[in-house]
């Protein structure tokens, strides 16, 4: 379990339901490490700044995460955590490794404009 | 325009330790980050060397424990913000964010720490994540069995060599000069075991990729040659840089390496503004250090009110 104040993502069915249910989302998959706690640190702050999006986090390592894992755009990925975000169910962006608090604020900026 | 008594910029161990005192002491105090709370310490995976705890404790929660010690006694926060126009003269200090938010302060203490340095070369930015990184406890065991490069001859290369040989098959060291400048006990340890080989006198000058192959294209420092080698992935270790690039602007004297030149109380050469922790020069950088930086001009701050 992820020791974030971020929501959880547990389950496939919940990662869907919250796609299908939210025009913008972004989650950020990883474990509690050093690439990861920035990312999930800058999604608390920009909660409160951009309310219009669902922010959540899930675990790298719980079965489920293949929902994640298994993303096209995430194939070549090898760095975590693994940032998805989508728009009306779609994956407009994900990246891969740690991200800056103004490259997390320019992709928003981008692809939930 | 909003006025607080003490602007701290940079939320590290030496901003919060800052806070912690400015704020106790009943001074309205602002803390400013560029991202979040807790500096280079909240990806730090272990402390073990922090004093007050028996176990490591993880740097998240040792971050995390010192912003919520710094809220409790109502030092405000902008946090992920970036500052876009910074004013310091002996008369007058005030920093403007990108929302347009302007403050001003008596006080100004610059604890803006240092960063992991980048190589800046081409492809590095371009294959983040999927063949190079920074991590070797958090990207470890993508290559696990896989051939890398680890790029650096420090502590921290050294240090991050040895938690990477749990995994990969084998370790390139690809490093500038001819000995590494870590301390011998790691050092040793790494260039001791069979699977690592080191590449001296090198620099990386490019990264490419050939299917998912990483390619590394270094040049030989003593004769100017360069060559292309193939690895599964790349480790980059090379030291931190001053965040300072937002001083330069400011008449606050820096070293020819971006750090800021201060006195024995913290003090720069603009009267009411001091620095504090990594970005200050000097010889050691330890989590406890930066917090007596803080401490200290703090402490010059409220004797000064």
């Amino acid at each position: 379990m992820l020791q974030t104040n971020l929501e959880h993502i547990e389950s496939e069915e919940q990662l869907k339901e919250l796609i299908e249910n939210n025009e913008k989302v972004a989650v950020c998959c990883g474990r509690m490490g050093p690439m990861c706690i920035p990312v999930y640190d800058i999604f608390e702050i920009f909660q409160e700044k951009y309310p219009d999006i669902q922010f959540w986090d899930m675990d790298f390592d719980i079965p489920d995460a293949s929902i994640i894992k298994g993303l096209p755009e995430c194939r070549k990925f090898w760095g975590l955590p693994y940032t998805i975000y989508y728009r009306n169910g779609k994956v407009m962006k994900a990246t891969s490794s740690i991200q800056s608090a103004k490259e997390i604020k320019s992709i928003i900026n981008d692809v939930f404009a | 325009m909003q006025k607080f008594d003490v602007i701290i910029i940079g939320a590290g161990p030496a901003g919060l330790a800052a806070a912690i005192y400015t704020a106790r002491a009943a001074l309205s105090t602002l803390v400013i980050d560029e991202s979040s709370a807790g500096g280079q310490v909240k990806t730090t995976h272990q402390v073990a060397n922090y004093p007050g705890f028996v176990e490591p404790v993880a740097g998240h929660e040792l971050a995390g424990n010192m912003r919520k010690q710094a809220e409790k006694y109502s030092t405000k926060f902008r946090l992920a913000a970036d500052i876009t126009a910074l004013y310091l003269s002996d008369q007058e200090k005030w920093v403007e964010l990108d929302d347009e938010d302007k403050y001003t302060a008596e006080f100004v203490i610059i604890a803006t720490g240092s960063s992991p340095r980048l190589l800046n070369i081409p492809g590095e930015q371009e294959y983040k994540g999927s063949g190079i990184s920074y991590c070797a406890t958090c990207d470890g065991e993508f290559y696990k069995d896989k051939d890398i490069f680890v790029i650096g001859g420090g502590n921290s290369a050294m240090e991050e060599s040895l938690l990477l040989l749990q995994f990969v098959k084998s370790i390139t060291v690809i490093h500038q000069f001819d000995e590494l400048q870590a301390e011998k006990i790691t050092a040793d340890k790494v260039t001791t075991n069979p699977k690592v080989n080191i590449l001296w006198s090198h620099e990386p000058r490019a990264f490419y990729k050939r299917e998912n192959v990483m390619v590394l294209e270094a040049e030989n420092l003593k004769t100017n040659k360069r060559i292309r080698l193939e690895r599964d992935g790349i480790f980059i270790f090379v030291g931190l840089v001053p965040n300072s690039a937002f001083l330069k602007d400011t008449p606050i004297q820096l070293t020819k390496y971006g750090y800021v030149i201060t006195g024995p109380r913290m003090e720069t050469n603009i009267a009411s503004v001091y620095a504090a922790g990594d970005i200050r020069d000097k010889k050691h950088r330890q989590i406890t250090i930066a917090v007596g930086d803080g401490t200290v001009a703090a402490l010059e701050v409220i004797h000064k009110v």
